[in-house]
């Protein structure tokens, strides 16, 4: 085991009956990073979750946090997590302070020692106002922030955040992005989310599952090398044809898009514009325009999840 | 592992204060029990001159604060699912329950911590009920062992009733069909004697928790009906703790 890391999961596997929902993950997570867990709904991300902070038993496979095998050893595994799930786990009945001195004591935080982290975890989340409200008055931004804070109260190396910014309201999605951002300081936190723009900006890695499999993990800098210059914009008077330009050596794929427009998926270490340029005069399609473009990260996206799934149909 | 139990009991009792429903049910039964032991006062006070012939002190306990006891376990038998209902049931329904098990709990501490901070609440309520008779004292004498052994029986007793109750609501989501679940099965304990084949009878007078709590308000304490209860909680609990694992292996 490496004490480099701070998670290390190695051929997770989970079924529901026959269904298999997540399918041999392997990955690991270093400190100070943040890792973007990324997939369309239904791929299996919080079932990973779940898994990962012991909340769902895994059909196999192996899950070290800070060193503690989370199956064999789960007391100490399960300090080293913080976790905050889709929907934040607070009493509504409680006020915040009750609610985070609770969270101290059960995550065996020592009594002396309970107030400072209590405070510490509001000051870090934006709470310190409202210590006295009850949870459930306050508004879905703050019992949000309620919900991280009894994630990171008793300061794990692990935090793990399930779709922390669905339903607020942009501000305080901005709010909450910001303090992902300062706790990948000194945490290593799990994002999952399927908005494409918050891994762009939080994550310093990301990771992106598919029907149970990961299809992609690479660093930020990595998938921005994959987006640039990936795509070629093809527009032409006549329709050209789609399954043509598929079949030219370094293409991946091509996708219609809604202004009548081509794009061209393909392999950033070759570029097919000229290819494709020859082939489209061959065929007289009128080329007015064969842009290269920055892909987006929704194309990348979009290329590897429907990659996965043609091949799928094909086998 | 003591103090972890001691937390979560604490802060299901806290939580339980918080809604109504605990003061409320605190409230009813309280008034409905004094109803009835201001009747049987009443009764004990018109037998007075034929019971002179007897130990006066005897009288009183017995005529009085023994069908006390034994009205208070058949209404807490309608009481308790009403309050153990949400054990559970309620966690799971507001998503709470990943706090519990992503910290780093045990099952079995957060099932005792849950049962703990249960039966504290049912503490209140006996010395509640207890402090009736004892208001007796001011005109009167009791006989405190049978007192006691009546007290220590219906403790044993709504112990036994609030372990059904939590494994009741580790098996759904609804609080209302954790109630009914709970009712059905205390009463189906409790009738299981309708026979009337009295606690030397078969099995199913064995199993009836009527047989085992009617000896204490006699005054006679068996350490086998204590057992009984004892066991009795146990196996409820255990069943908790296995059917709360089965929520991380199901899913």
């Amino acid at each position: 085991m490496d004490r480099e890391l701070s998670l290390q999961v190695e051929g997770l596997s989970r079924f529901y009956g026959p269904l298999q929902a997540v399918k041999d993950i392997s990955f690991s997570v270093r400190p100070g990073e943040v890792l973007g867990f990324l997939g369309p709904n239904g791929a299996g991300k919080t079932t990973t979750m779940q898994m990962l902070t012991g909340n769902l038993a895994p059909s196999a496979g192996r899950i070290t946090v800070a060193g503690h095998d989370l199956l064999e050893d789960p007391k100490p595994a399960k300090s080293a997590i913080g976790y905050l799930p889709e929907q934040p786990p607070v009493y509504r009945e409680l006020t915040v302070d009750e609610f985070l001195d609770y969270c101290a004591a059960i995550n065996r935080i020592p009594r002396p020692k309970r107030r400072a982290a209590r405070d510490a975890a509001k000051a870090k989340c934006g709470l310190t106002e409202v210590g006295r409200r009850l949870i459930g008055n306050l508004s879905k931004g703050y019992q949000q922030r309620v919900g991280i804070a009894q994630a990171i109260i008793h300061l794990p190396p692990v935090i793990i955040l399930d779709e922390p910014t669905a339903g607020l309201d942009p501000i305080q999605i901005r709010e909450i992005r910001e303090l992902i951002r300062t706790l990948g300081r000194d945490h290593s936190v799990i994002l999952s989310t399927h908005i494409l723009p918050e891994v762009q900006s939080v994550c310093n890695r990301v990771q992106i599952i598919h029907k149970g499999a990961l299809v992609l993990s690479d660093s930020i800098e990595g998938l921005a090398r994959r987006m640039q210059s990936a795509v070629l914009l093809l527009r032409c008077k006549q329709a050209p044809d789609p399954a043509a330009i598929a079949a030219l050596p370094g293409v991946k794929n091509v996708e219609a898009g809604d202004d009548g427009a081509l794009r061209v998926f393909h392999d950033p270490a070759s570029d097919p514009a000229e290819a494709v340029m020859k082939l489209a005069v061959e065929r007289a399609w009128g080329v007015t325009a064969l842009v290269p473009q920055a892909a987006s990260l929704e194309d990348i996206f979009l290329a590897l999840t429907t990659k996965e799934a043609t091949v799928e149909t094909a086998a | 592992m003591k103090p972890m139990i001691l937390t979560l009991a604490r802060h299901e009792l806290l939580r339980l204060f918080l809604s109504p429903l605990a003061w409320t049910i605190l409230a009813v039964v309280q008034f409905i029990l004094a109803f009835m032991f201001l009747s049987h006062l009443e009764y004990y006070s018109r037998l007075q001159s034929q019971l002179m012939g007897m130990e006066g002190e005897h009288g009183l306990t017995e005529v009085v604060v023994a069908p006390l006891l034994g009205n208070a376990a058949i209404i807490l038998l309608l009481v308790v699912p009403l309050i153990s209902m949400r054990l559970v049931t309620e966690e799971r329904r507001n998503k709470t329950l990943p706090l519990l098990f992503s910290a780093p709990l045990s099952m079995t501490e957060i099932v005792l911590g849950k049962y703990l901070g249960l039966v504290s609440f049912l503490g209140v309520q006996i010395v509640l009920i207890a402090l009736m008779p004892l208001s007796l004292l001011t005109g009167g004498g009791l006989d405190f062992g049978l007192f006691a052994s009546g007290l220590l029986g219906l403790t044993l007793l709504l112990a036994g009733f609030a372990a059904v109750g939590l494994f009741m609501s580790t098996l759904t989501q609804h609080q209302t069909i954790a109630a009914v679940s709970t009712f059905g099965v205390l009463l189906v304990f409790w009738i299981l004697d309708w026979s009337g084949e009295g606690a030397g009878g078969g099995v199913l007078a064995y199993l009836s928790l009527l047989n085992h709590y009617e000896p204490f308000l006699k005054g006679v304490f068996d350490t086998r009906d204590a057992v009984f209860h004892l066991v009795f909680i146990a196996v409820f609990l255990a069943l908790s703790v296995r059917r709360l694992d089965m929520d991380r292996m199901g899913g």
